[in-house]
């Protein structure tokens, strides 16, 4: 079987007799298949995902047991101090807490691992329409992990400047212990992820234009590639914006130039070079990208738990229209409110008005997409299964996640809680309640299709039990610290009369954070041993309509074994038109075909 | 499962509003998480910030709620009706949009005076001018100085005080203070005054409250500063105008007194 691929190459399909190493690096390693491409971001962002765990476990013990010695891995890592985190050790640990989870794990899983895989399968196209450029947005993360991974093991152990990176502190390499060339690597390996996620952005919104099957139009294409769309197209507008502000601090810190470094800066008690930059700057650069990254981490999760909730609720979802005017809603408001994270920053506080009312604004879109949600289960009949169950509490954990949203949306409430643990909170219940838990559900859900074969039923809902309850346990505190002005980033926050009595609370959390992280092993079992030794999927498990359900599991190079055809949405779930309580996009109207032999397939 | 899944849904709201409560009403073992006291007159973000609870409690209450009702009712296991084949509703669809629309409007403009009042609408002398501070708070890595102007109302005189981490403020007066960073930045955080501003080197900016009730507090950083952010510590004191006189007056006498000795010693 020969096929063609998109760049025009004719490649075939190899018996296992003459597969070399060249042929095993051409179609495993580099490889220019956007499933190949999708699988090897799904392996490396898991893999950074457990790491920025263990980095939260460290960070959590520090907050509930400060100066103790960290039993077993206290000695290995800090012989020096006896076992005892170090308070530079600390900032280095939330910093790249943050950045691990927001650069290498959230935007590259969301965007690299489920983008690449689904785009071309779900909107009948047999790969991404730049497989090359492809293959580099996957190849110059790299360069990211050596830069991020190898900032831990320079002088100063690991970039400590917040994940935010605000200069003084940043740019002035005086200024703290991991300001020297951690932070200069840092800054580096951010550049690569922006160059990354550009590439995949040009490359998904072209290929979302362009390669759409016959008769799949922009308003039959699932939530989750309006959510892939959206981010694109975020991604190539803001992006620009932030790799320029990281060459502006890389130059300010390598060429002595002052774009954030004010005049008659004392550090140390030495006097730094003469600047007449401002440090608010950078923030405006920096969050005028970093705000829509909020969205480029949710958006695609908000299409990706449409999809699983409409599947598993067996009915159409509720309002496709306004949900697409919604994302884009959310996607437009999400470039004009930047400055909410500037309340305190010293902006003009007329100006923090204005962002004021326009944040206020993005609580409209997030109700709409809530209630549609709820509409879509309402009158359904609703299978548990754990995608189903991990897209039921994104949608609770994102109730929760955008109403807290409002709180620090209010200016003067701000004043208060900005930098404290209802922020934490917030962003967590957004990007762990939310984005990891549809990211998990989405991972059961489109395994079969990955790998060939199902994962494990009662082991994926044991890890969602898990998961869920100490993922609240964790979390949901945060607010009731937040509430007290419990602020972020302290090493030891009981140095401070007003926060001595909070320590019990944080020990509680910190247990929970603890077994959290272990219910993954549940996760890492189910996912190693269904790679191998799960059950045969067949094309079509879940009984699902999108086009990747056509295809075989797993696709071949090309994707599909005859032409898709689209005849309506993806979400004719119920239909009153068939028996059946599904109607797949291909199917003819009223001819009933054999999912698993589809009735429109072509021989090659 | 499908009653068991619909349960654990449920109890997050449960959960969720019982700890709210529980923390707010100070019952054991939760005493103490909520708001630290507030000692200022001005109580308009802890206003601001129950009304809001309010609001998005009841939300959060009836989406968990129907939520709820949904999982239980229309279960594939014990629900044997129709499905509901239904693409959305025009009607449903503007009525929520409008009503967040409205709420969020509302509190939209409901804030804007008390932002005025904290960062807009500075304090006034009878003459019209803004009042001047009375001291002003640098940040430093990692401490606060502290300067008062003295007798002649001046910064940078012979006759100013210099205290470190120690502020002292009059109790019933509107007080002004200057606040500026010589390095990184810094965020002048006062949790039972609730007041929190950035200080950023190179822009001078003032902050503005009314204290009401003597003691002493904590003056925090708020804005990570390097590795000793967390020990960067400083302790404010409201006391009657009469003590913070003479506490003024004290600081100073001994402030002189060293400087006379250091004189002498060298």
């Amino acid at each position: 079987m020969s096929s063609i691929t998109a760049d025009g190459q004719a490649t075939h399909a190899h018996t296992s007799g003459e597969f070399g190493v060249g042929e095993f690096i051409s179609t495993y390693v580099f490889s220019r298949d956007h499933k190949v491409i999708g699988l090897q971001f799904l392996f490396s962002t898991l893999l950074w995902f457990l790491i920025g765990g263990l980095l939260a476990i460290g960070i959590r013990w520090q907050l509930a047991w400060p100066w103790s010695d960290m039993p077993v891995i206290g000695p290995m890592l800090f012989s020096a101090e006896g076992g005892q985190i170090s308070p530079e050790f600390y900032t280095m640990l939330f910093t790249m807490h943050a950045t691990v989870m927001t650069f290498l794990v959230i935007i590259p899983i969301l965007a690299g691992a489920f983008g690449n895989y689904l785009i071309p399968l779900m909107i009948g196209a047999d790969d991404m329409a730049f497989p090359t450029l492809n293959m580099l947005s996957y190849w110059v993360m790299w360069p990211a992990f050596f830069f991020f991974g190898g900032s831990f093991f320079v002088a100063g152990n690991g970039a400590s400047s917040g994940w935010t990176s605000y200069p003084p502190l940043s740019s002035v390499t005086e200024a703290a212990p991991g300001s020297g060339l951690a932070q200069t690597m840092w800054l580096i390996a951010l550049t690569c992820v922006g160059i990354s996620s550009m590439m995949g952005s040009v490359n998904y919104m072209t290929t979302i234009i362009q390669m759409r099957a016959p008769g799949m139009t922009m308003m039959r294409l699932p939530m989750t590639i309006w959510g892939m769309f959206i981010t694109a197209l975020l991604q190539a507008f803001a992006l620009p914006v932030l790799t320029a502000a990281g060459f502006m601090q890389l130059a300010d810190r390598m060429f002595g130039t002052g774009f954030f470094v004010p005049e008659g800066l004392i550090v140390n008690n030495s006097e730094m070079a003469a600047g007449g930059g401002q440090p608010l700057l950078w923030q405006h650069l920096f969050w005028f990208y970093s705000h829509p990254a909020v969205y480029i981490m949710i958006l695609p999760a908000m299409g990706m738990v449409s999809d699983i909730l409409s599947c598993f609720a067996r009915k159409p979802l509720f309002g496709y229209k306004p949900m697409v005017y919604a994302i884009s809603g959310i996607a437009g408001l999400g470039f004009i409110v930047w400055g909410h994270h500037m309340f305190v920053s010293g902006m003009n506080p007329g100006l923090g008005m204005t962002f004021m009312v326009a944040t206020m604004m993005i609580a409209l879109p997030s109700a709409v997409k809530t209630f549609n949600w709820l509409g879509t289960i309402y009158g359904g009949k609703i299978q548990f299964t754990t995608p189903m169950l991990f897209a039921l509490s994104f949608v609770l954990m994102f109730v929760i996640g955008g109403l807290s949203g409002i709180f620090m949306a209010a200016t003067p409430v701000d004043i208060f809680i900005h930098d404290t643990y209802f922020i934490v909170a917030h962003f967590h219940y957004v990007l762990f309640g939310g984005t990891a838990m549809a990211v998990f559900g989405a991972i059961y859900f489109w395994f079969p299709k990955m790998f060939g074969r199902m994962m494990n039923e009662p082991l994926g809902k044991i890890h969602f039990l898990l998961t869920f309850l100490f993922m609240n346990g964790t979390f949901f505190t945060m607010h009731i610290l937040g509430a007290v002005g419990f602020p972020r980033r302290l090493a030891d926050p009981y140095h401070y009369e007003t926060f001595r009595h909070l320590l019990p609370m944080n020990q509680f959390m910190t247990i929970c954070a603890i077994l959290m992280v272990a219910s993954q092993i549940f996760f890492i079992v189910n996912f190693f041993y269904s790679i191998f030794f799960g059950p045969k999927a067949g094309r079509n498990p879940w009984h699902a309509n999108g086009l990747e359900w056509q295809a075989p599991s797993p696709p071949g190079h090309g994707n599909f074994d005859f032409q898709p055809i689209v005849y309506r949405g993806p979400y004719e779930y119920g239909s009153p038109e068939v028996d059946e309580d599904y109607y797949p996009q291909t199917q003819p109207p009223n001819e009933r075909g054999d999912t698993d032999e589809p009735a429109t397939m072509v021989n090659h | 499962m499908g009653r068991f899944w619909s349960l654990l849904f449920l109890s997050v709201p449960i959960l969720g509003v019982a700890i709210f409560v529980w923390s707010a009403l100070g019952l054991y073992p939760l005493q103490g998480h909520w708001f630290p006291e507030l000692v200022v007159a001005d109580d308009s973000i802890d206003h601001l910030f129950y009304v809001i609870l309010w609001m998005t409690g009841f939300v959060f209450i009836g989406t968990g709620l129907a939520m709820f009702w949904f999982l239980w009712k229309y279960d594939d296991k014990k629900y044997t009706g129709p499905v509901w084949y239904s693409h959305g509703s025009h009607l449903l669809e503007i009525i929520w949009s409008v009503i967040p629309a409205v709420v969020i409007l509302f509190l939209a403009i409901y804030q804007m005076d008390a932002w005025a009042g904290a960062r807009m609408r500075r304090p006034m002398l009878e003459n019209g001018q803004p009042k001047p501070p009375i001291a002003r708070v640098t940040g430093r890595q990692f401490e606060w100085k502290i300067q008062y102007p003295g007798e002649d109302k001046q910064f940078d005189t012979p006759d100013d005080l210099y205290t470190t981490n120690e502020l002292h403020v009059p109790r019933d007066e509107e007080v002004v203070l200057e606040i500026t960073s010589e390095d990184v930045l810094h965020s002048f955080f006062l949790p039972n005054f609730r007041e929190k501003q950035d200080v950023v080197p190179g822009m001078k900016q003032f902050v503005w409250f009314k204290p009401v009730k003597d003691g002493k507090y904590d003056i925090v950083c708020a804005e990570l500063c390097g590795w000793g952010h967390y020990k960067m510590k400083g302790q404010i004191t409201v006391e009657s105008p009469s003590d913070y006189r003479a506490w003024l007056k004290k600081a100073y006498d001994e402030q002189e007194l060293s400087e006379y000795s250091l004189a002498e010693a060298e």
